[in-house]
């Protein structure tokens, strides 16, 4: 038998289809990150998988076909004899070059070309200059006509996004411990009917939340600030924040806590003191979660910030654009990794926790 | 006459003690009362800052962070002047409190809130009882919106579970594990505009004279085809190619779960079962998969639920065109775009019921753990 008894399938059976795999999923954004260095023009001519060496047709001469020649008969050039049709489509020589008709029938002019391999691609930083700046910048257009408009201020957005999720993240934090500290090591009437309360609202859909709370919102003249976000992110941050940590801080060994309780301390320092410290690891799991979640948010943002300028976040910039420079995907590709750039560091570096809470907030 | 003394000494202590009890409780309670100015004066200072954005970001963290922790100190030093009983019944609620008042304010009552809209006509002057709710099951437009969730759920959620199951099992056996773990798992930490525009390049289209730049296009015209408008045309499967962006983002979650219950799986019956001659085929449908059965629904669950609320993609995607509305985006166009509150509202509720048997569903598993 060719597969051995600890590993019944083929090692290469394995790692090839898991290469496959993960080749796919690889792509689509290797597709966006290679974009987004290319100039605008080659974006616009080529797909982005070109940049990978390959053979393409280079023009090695050029010539002005006699007027005189027949154009409606066969013709020939280089030693290929066709119509104008198919020289239009180019045609190819025994000797592997290839003669391409340019333009119109009557001044066209004939191509040679031959096949090489592809230099090195160009680079350019020029599409992030532009999604990133907040002035006037100044593009050239195929035609080679320069058009002046106003840069998408993507660094405003980027600014933006940061201001609205930290405290978004570091509010819910604190109010999320106590609360599970109490669900976990108090003994009150309600208890569990409180707590079933907050894990059925785990998956309540926010939109049932933004109309209420939005009438409120412009009463207050609360709406377009970012405390209405950061507000509304802790009150739709809780349910997880204190599930993730009831979980945790509830599988404290209990020795400890008696103890704690024998030597006279109060709950509150027993919190502060020794659950506190003793949660790092899932309060950094919800940190991460929250991050994400806030980073990543769309909904909200709309519905709370909605169009006041000078607060947008980065994915309401990077929405609008796909509206109003659908096809422009120099600046697409570019935005959009703007507003990746952060969560992907942030989520590789710390990975471990990320997954700690994945499989502690699914309610096995 | 010794007696005297100690007597008198101990009236002046425990005089001083009351004191100093006096006086701490009169600080805290000053302090007390500065913190909840302090958290409310932030209010209105954040909400009305000119200041630079992240001096104001900085001092939010400070004032949501710092002053929620002053409070809850205060309060509990207040609760521990009080007697002893009372003690018992106040210091849970200085705990439990806040959280528990932001997650009524923010989600319970505004379920309540919205219910109450629903019943109304469009600006909510007219009660109108349950004509929204008709609108929203007989309208063509909302059974195109409900049948689209419908193939979100069904292919979205089967798609996702067949893809992290095999990628589980296939990085169980493999060396490069954690490398292909992170690669599949990172779409996770893109956001869902992104990973529109991502996929919108994916799917662009030309004119079939041009050069195809999206990657889908250019397959296809490689192999002699007609560059198409994926997202455009064939409806309704024009949904299968938005829902694919989800099946990318959310297979790396089901991914993690299998994951790891898959290795906690007893490796020794899977060696028992090897030696009694089952095939691999066979240890994984009769052994992997009923033992991972209970993390299979939970996954489950979680994708149905991230599908049902499904928003962000379709609005960047096609914005809801060409018979890709769902409820989400439906919600969103009524009540936003058309100024329909009550026919928005009655939308959103239907959205709520829908998730109730997966809360129904996560109580029982609850409750169950619990009382073990």
């Amino acid at each position: 038998m060719a597969m051995s008894k600890g590993n019944p399938f083929p090692r290469a059976f394995v790692n090839g289809t898991l290469a496959v795999i993960c080749l796919i999923w690889l792509i689509p954004t290797l597709g966006l990150f290679v974009s987004s260095f290319r100039p605008r023009d080659e974006i616009m001519s080529s797909g982005w998988w070109t940049v990978l060496p390959h053979k393409q047709w280079v023009t090695v001469s050029e010539m002005k076909p006699d007027a005189t020649i027949d154009r409606n008969a066969p013709m020939t050039f280089e030693g290929a004899t066709a119509t104008f049709e198919q020289f239009r489509q180019g045609v190819e020589t025994a000797d592997g070059k290839r003669v391409v008709w340019i333009g119109n029938k009557r001044a066209g002019t004939v191509q040679v070309q031959q096949q090489e391999w592809s230099g090195l691609p160009s680079v350019t930083l020029q599409n992030y200059h532009d999604v990133l700046a907040g002035k006037d910048v100044t593009i050239q257009s195929d035609t080679g006509e320069e058009a002046v408009r106003k840069g998408e201020d993507m660094s405003d957005a980027f600014i933006n996004s940061i201001a609205v999720t930290l405290p978004a993240v570091i509010i819910p934090i604190l109010m999320a411990a106590f609360a599970a500290y109490g669900f976990a090591w108090m003994r009150f009437p309600g208890r569990k009917l409180v707590f079933a309360l907050m894990v059925a609202l785990l998956v309540v859909p926010l939109q049932i939340a933004l109309v209420p709370v939005l009438t409120d919102y412009v009463h207050l003249r609360l709406n377009g600030t970012y405390l209405s976000v950061w507000l509304a992110h802790t009150g739709f941050g809780l349910p997880l924040a204190v599930f993730l940590l009831y979980n945790y801080i509830s599988s404290l060994p209990r020795e400890i806590m008696e103890a704690a309780i024998v030597d006279g301390a109060s709950h509150f320092k027993i919190f502060w003191r020794l659950v506190l410290p003793l949660s790092t690891p899932a309060l950094a799991s919800f940190a991460i979660f929250q991050f994400l979640w806030v980073w990543n948010d769309y909904l909200v943002a709309l519905i709370f910030i909605g169009n006041v300028p000078g607060v947008q976040v980065l994915t309401m910039r990077l929405a609008d654009m796909v509206g109003s420079r659908g096809s422009d995907w120099h600046l697409l590709t570019a935005g959009g990794f703007v507003s990746m750039i952060l969560p992907l560091v942030i989520f590789f570096s710390l990975q471990r926790y990320f997954v700690r809470g994945l499989t502690a907030g699914s309610v096995k | 006459m010794s007696d005297r003394t100690t007597d008198a000494d101990a009236l002046s202590a425990e005089l001083a003690r009351s004191r100093r009890r006096r006086n701490r409780a009169l600080l805290t309670l000053i302090g007390g009362i500065l913190a909840a100015v302090a958290l409310f004066e932030g209010f209105f200072l954040l909400r009305d800052s000119q200041a630079p954005k992240l001096v104001t970001a900085l001092f939010a963290m400070v004032w949501g962070g710092g002053g929620m922790a002053i409070l809850y100190l205060v309060a509990n030093q207040l609760a521990e002047f009080a007697p002893s009983e009372w003690q018992k019944r106040l210091i849970p609620i200085v705990f439990v409190a806040p959280a528990i008042a932001f997650v009524v304010y923010f989600l319970a009552l505004p379920a309540v809130r919205t219910f109450i809209a629903s019943l109304y006509d469009r600006d909510g002057t007219n009660f109108v009882g349950l004509a929204n709710y008709i609108t929203v099951f007989t309208e063509p437009f909302m059974l195109v919106t409900f049948r689209n969730n419908v193939l979100w759920i069904v292919f979205g959620a089967t798609f996702t579970i067949i893809s992290g199951l095999l990628v589980a099992t296939l990085a169980d056996r493999s060396r490069f594990e954690s490398l292909a773990k992170a690669i599949i798992f990172m779409p996770m930490a893109i956001s869902l505009v992104g990973a529109g525009v991502i996929w919108k390049f994916i799917y662009a289209v030309r004119d079939p004279s041009d050069v195809q730049i999206g990657l889908l296009n250019a397959i296809v015209v490689a192999f002699g085809g007609e560059p198409q408008a994926w997202i455009a045309q064939l409806q309704p499967w024009n949904n299968l190619f938005l829902i694919v962006i989800v099946i990318w983002m959310q297979t790396g979650y089901a991914m993690v779960l299998f994951s790891a219950a898959i290795k906690a799986v007893p490796s020794d019956i899977l060696e028992a079962a090897r030696v009694d001659g089952a095939g691999e085929f066979r240890i994984f449908f009769s052994i992997l998969i009923p033992s991972i059965m209970g993390t299979i629904v939970t996954v489950s669950a979680t994708v149905i639920i991230f599908t049902l609320k499904i928003f962000d993609v379709v609005l960047v995607m096609t914005g809801g065109q060409y018979g890709t509305d769902v409820i989400a985006t439906q919600f969103y166009n009524q009540y936003f775009t058309n100024r329909n509150f009550g026919l928005g509202s009655a939308i959103a509720i239907v959205l709520l019921i829908t998730v109730i048997p997966v809360m129904v569903y996560n109580l029982r598993q609850f409750n169950k753990r619990e009382t073990l």
